[in-house]
């Protein structure tokens, strides 16, 4: 069998019609992914250097993006930063996704009690707006960054799981699905095997449009105090710290991290819509 | 002539459509006088109606004329065809439950156009929109006033539109398949209301002219004076009611009556084949040859013309069709 | 048009309910000794401290009990003591939710201005306006709320002078004045939900075909518009706006925090901060009840809008 690339089989036309929006976005995101691998060798400074004769300085040839109050780089520290800032949206979603991968299938699978119970948790869930759940998860457990990511874990299980189970039951409705149980395949080994395999797509999609948020919604945590929190190096904590030097007139350090997370999440956002259109036409 | 459409082309921009909307239509409806327009979905009858009210649809380019009372409507200043619009032609479209805003009351329907274009105040607009509900046979026009169209029946709401359509007096009623959304008894209701109406305003010497459009070839041929009949955004075959019947001559006027059951006939019923051409086929010559049972080699090169029955020295009066074979298809019916 | 009602409302109470258990319950979700969380100081525990804790909270007592006390308690004004502020929560939290009211009032008139009035122009001038105004409020929606707040303070605070950095103002002009920036910060993400709503239903409107026998009958564009599709896509767009404003409630902490406002949710963040159990117990019942019970009315007042909509869920 000849190797093809699903790029490969689309007409030529189709593949060049990526928009320049979303190239932009995908550059820019390869880039921070870059800049957090190799922060230590691209960082000039080390991000907790503290050099208080140079506080709140502005930009200039030895601090490219100035620095903070207490003198350090900001530069460095927005490298570094963006260690945490992208590896914690990314397991709060391998946590998410396993989870409400798994409850979303099973409800859509056996219905039953699994279902129901999922329709209630959602419930019950979507009576908090926005991030209190979350927030009350952090006030029973201690703040935290491993107890804000579990939190937000948990929070977005019962979201993805919805999801799964509505592309679940039309999937499984499906005459190839209907073929493996004659052969006498049993349930688990069907979903596993061959139901959640061909979700995938579509699920990959979400996830990706879910990270921005994710990202969007730890940085607040964050910001607020109750995620990543000292000495750790942040992007929203970066906010925080340097809040209070903008009333003193120097802006970059709570606009540098700032820009960063916005960015970011814009560029997810734009490569997340991309993916999920062109995932889902597939289906 | 009340209204008078003359040679009416329309054209989309190329790459919309490959052929014309509507090819050289030539229309005509007098005071008093009752007027059929039959033809498939998408044969331009709609197409023509709206034409009269000054919609064009986007993009179009139209050559020749539409004139309503001797006025050309596709010159109108956006103003002026307002006007001519709201206070000279109304429209009755097939489906009242779509045409009704359905958050809105009965009774805003009927005295918005009183208040708007005949400057009645509101109090007297709303108990002369009472009686116009008491006149197209609406029971309980006062509470009828206060519901909202999904608590009224089809055939209801379609008397609700007739009404506001003749509250302002126009001279001209467009009814586009105003009666094929209706059960068969509430047509035939609404049919006689429109006749009752139409009787009246005859007797009061304003003559009404009604514009029929329907796909129903004998339906339009037993309600209406004359019919004319479109095919492919043309006219083929024009004549006064009780000659189509007898006598059609356009093999599509024929073919349309043979697949029509009508009551004590015992011919066996016969489709026309193929399918109605859409708007991305094109033709060299006559539209209908590729459907037709009487089509020539000729025929897919001749240009349809219209020729008056008897030739260019008959009657005026008595009809006309666009077909290269009429003289063949006239003495073989005769 | 009553008909659901009942339903409705014995829904709310359903989740309301279970909703408050969870708030409630979640100190033995907790690892260790519920008395040490609600005490608390981590620090000088005494067991006479803990045993007065247990004896305030009833901790002894089954756990649904100890829920139908603090339940009633709090039906009845009564939501226990604060230990860091040695105060009512209720006074608490009634000294500050003013603040925190205005700003989601104030950012709801941001929203339904700039929200609102961008979708109806994207509706309506579509091309260019239409991607701008797509493009703009999605990028909005981008940024978080609290980089909006830096990035607003940065530079109509600071750089320009033209709004008040910190404080909460004198008088109706001055709160204004000074809510100003908090209010449109808040109001920023949830722009492009509105402006996509409101331009989605208005394009929805313009198809249906009444529209179109509407022109026939002479209406000007403008008369169209108002009566037409702006009234019919009136539904979605009170609803949405609704559900966001609820939503805007939990979007105070962090605003007020990001501005330093005295409000109910910068006194969340402060209760969690200091382990004040019973003041974040409080703050996120009111919460949760306010978006709760916001989020109904918006189902009840649909039909009141829009014929079409029953609360049964059945279209007519």
């Amino acid at each position: 069998m000849t190797t093809l690339t699903a790029g490969a089989l689309l007409p030529v036309k189709v593949r060049a019609r990526r928009p320049v929006p979303v190239m932009v976005a995908g550059g820019f995101l390869a880039l921070v992914v870059v800049a957090a691998v190799f922060a230590p060798l691209l960082a000039p400074y080390a991000p907790d250097a503290v050099d208080l004769s140079a506080s709140l300085a502005g930009t200039s040839p030895e601090h490219l993006l100035g620095t903070d109050a207490s003198g350090q780089d900001l530069l460095s520290r927005a490298l570094y930063g963006a260690r945490s800032s992208l590896l914690a949206p990314l397991a709060l979603l391998a946590l998410a996704a396993l989870l409400g991968i798994t409850m979303g299938t099973v409800a859509a699978w056996y219905g039953g009690w699994v279902d129901t119970l999922l329709s209630r948790v959602t419930d019950v869930m979507y009576a908090f707006p926005g991030l209190l759940f979350v927030v009350l998860v952090i006030a029973v457990f201690g703040d935290g960054l491993t107890t804000s990511v579990v939190a937000m874990g948990l929070a977005y299980a019962p979201t993805i799981a919805r999801y799964t189970r509505s592309l679940a039951l039309s999937e499984r409705s499906k005459p190839y699905i209907d073929a493996y149980r004659v052969q006498g395949m049993g349930g688990a080994r069907i979903c596993v095997r061959h139901l959640v395999p061909n979700l995938s797509g579509a699920l990959v999609g979400y996830l990706v449009v879910l990270f921005g948020e994710g990202l969007m919604s730890l940085a607040t945590l964050s910001y607020l105090g109750f995620g990543a929190g000292s000495p750790s190096i942040d992007w929203g904590l970066m906010v925080q710290e340097g809040q209070d030097a903008v009333v003193q007139g120097a802006l970059l350090p709570a606009l540098v991290p700032g820009t960063a997370i916005a960015a970011v999440v814009v560029a997810f956002n734009i490569v997340g819509v991309w993916v999920s259109d062109r995932l889902g036409q597939g289906r | 002539m009340l209204l008078d459409i003359e040679n009416l082309t329309l054209r989309l921009p190329s790459g919309a459509a490959a052929r014309p909307l509507l090819a050289e239509v030539s229309l005509t409806v007098g005071r008093g006088e009752v007027v059929g327009l039959v033809g498939e979905s998408g044969s331009g009858k709609s197409t023509t109606a709206r034409a009269v009210l000054g919609m064009l649809p986007e993009g179009a380019s139209a050559s020749g004329s539409v004139r309503v009372d001797g006025e050309d409507v596709l010159a109108m200043e956006p103003g002026r065809l307002r006007a001519h619009r709201s206070r000279t032609v109304s429209m009755v479209f097939q489906d009242p439950r779509s045409a009704m805003n359905p958050v809105r009351r009965i009774g805003d329907f009927l005295t918005e156009p009183l208040v708007r274009v005949l400057g009645l105040p509101k109090r007297k607009a709303a108990a002369k929109a009472v009686e116009l509900l008491a006149a197209v046979g609406l029971p309980d026009p006062e509470r009828r006033m206060r519901q909202r169209p999904h608590e009224l029946s089809g055939g209801m709401l379609q008397r609700v539109v007739i009404a506001a359509a003749l509250a302002t007096d126009p001279g001209l009623l467009l009814a586009d398949e105003a009666t094929s959304a209706l059960d068969a008894t509430t047509q035939a209701e609404v049919l006689a209301l429109l006749r009752g109406l139409q009787e009246e305003r005859r007797q009061a010497g304003s003559g009404l002219g009604t514009l029929f459009i329907t796909h129903d070839l004998p339906l339009a041929a037993a309600y209406c004076d004359r019919v004319y009949v479109m095919y492919a955004g043309r006219v083929v075959e024009h004549q006064p009611a009780r000659g189509l019947f007898a006598d059609p001559r356009h093999p599509y006027t024929r073919g349309l009556l043979d697949c029509s059951p009508a009551l004590g006939d015992e011919r066996e019923l016969r489709p026309i084949p193929g399918r109605p051409p859409s708007l991305s086929d094109t033709f060299t010559g006559c539209p209908f040859t590729p459907r037709c049972p009487r089509a020539e080699a000729e025929c897919e090169s001749w240009t349809p013309v219209t020729v008056p029955f008897g030739g260019a020295s008959g009657p005026a009066d008595s009809g006309s069709a666009a077909c290269r074979r009429l003289e063949l298809v006239a003495r073989s019916s005769a | 048009m009553l008909r659901g009602l009942p339903r409705r409302i014995a829904g709310l109470l359903a989740t309301l309910l279970v909703a408050s258990f969870v708030i409630f319950s979640a100190v033995y979700a907790a690892p260790g000794d519920p008395a040490v969380l609600l005490s608390g100081s981590r620090q000088e525990l005494t067991p006479e401290k803990l045993a007065a804790v247990r004896a305030e909270y009833h901790l002894d007592e089954p756990l649904v009990v100890q829920y139908g006390r603090w339940l009633w308690e709090s039906a009845q004004g009564d939501l226990g003591r604060s230990f860091q502020y040695r105060d009512q929560v209720a006074d608490l939290i009634g000294a500050r939710l003013p603040t925190t009211l205005e700003l989601v009032a104030y950012a709801t008139v941001f929203l339904v201005v700039l929200g609102v009035g961008s979708g109806v122009l994207a509706a309506l001038r579509r091309g260019w306006v239409d991607s701008a105004v797509v493009g703009g409020t999605t990028l909005a929606a981008s940024i978080p709320s609290f980089v909006a707040a830096i990035a607003l303070v940065s530079l109509f605070g600071v750089q320009l002078g033209w709004f008040p950095v910190t404080g909460q103002g004198e008088g109706f002009a001055g709160r204004l004045h000074h809510l100003t920036l908090p209010a449109f910060a808040l109001a920023l993400g949830a722009l492009a939900v509105i402006s996509r709503v409101t331009r989605q239903a208005m394009a929805e409107a313009y198809a249906s075909d009444h529209v179109e026998a509407a022109r026939a009958a002479g209406l000007t564009e403008r008369e169209i518009v108002v009566r037409h599709v702006l009234r019919n896509a009136l539904g979605p767009i009170v609803t949405m706006c609704g559900l966001v404003m609820a939503g805007m409630l939990a979007g105070t902490v962090v605003v007020e925090t990001a501005f330093g406002l005295s409000g109910v949710g910068s006194l969340l963040v402060s209760a969690i901060t200091t382990h004040d159990f019973p003041v974040t117990q409080a703050v996120l019942l009111l919460m949760v009840i306010g978006y709760v019970v916001v989020t109904t009315l918006v189902d009840l007042v649909h039909p009141l809008i829009d014929p079409r909509v029953s609360l049964g869920g059945r279209a007519a």
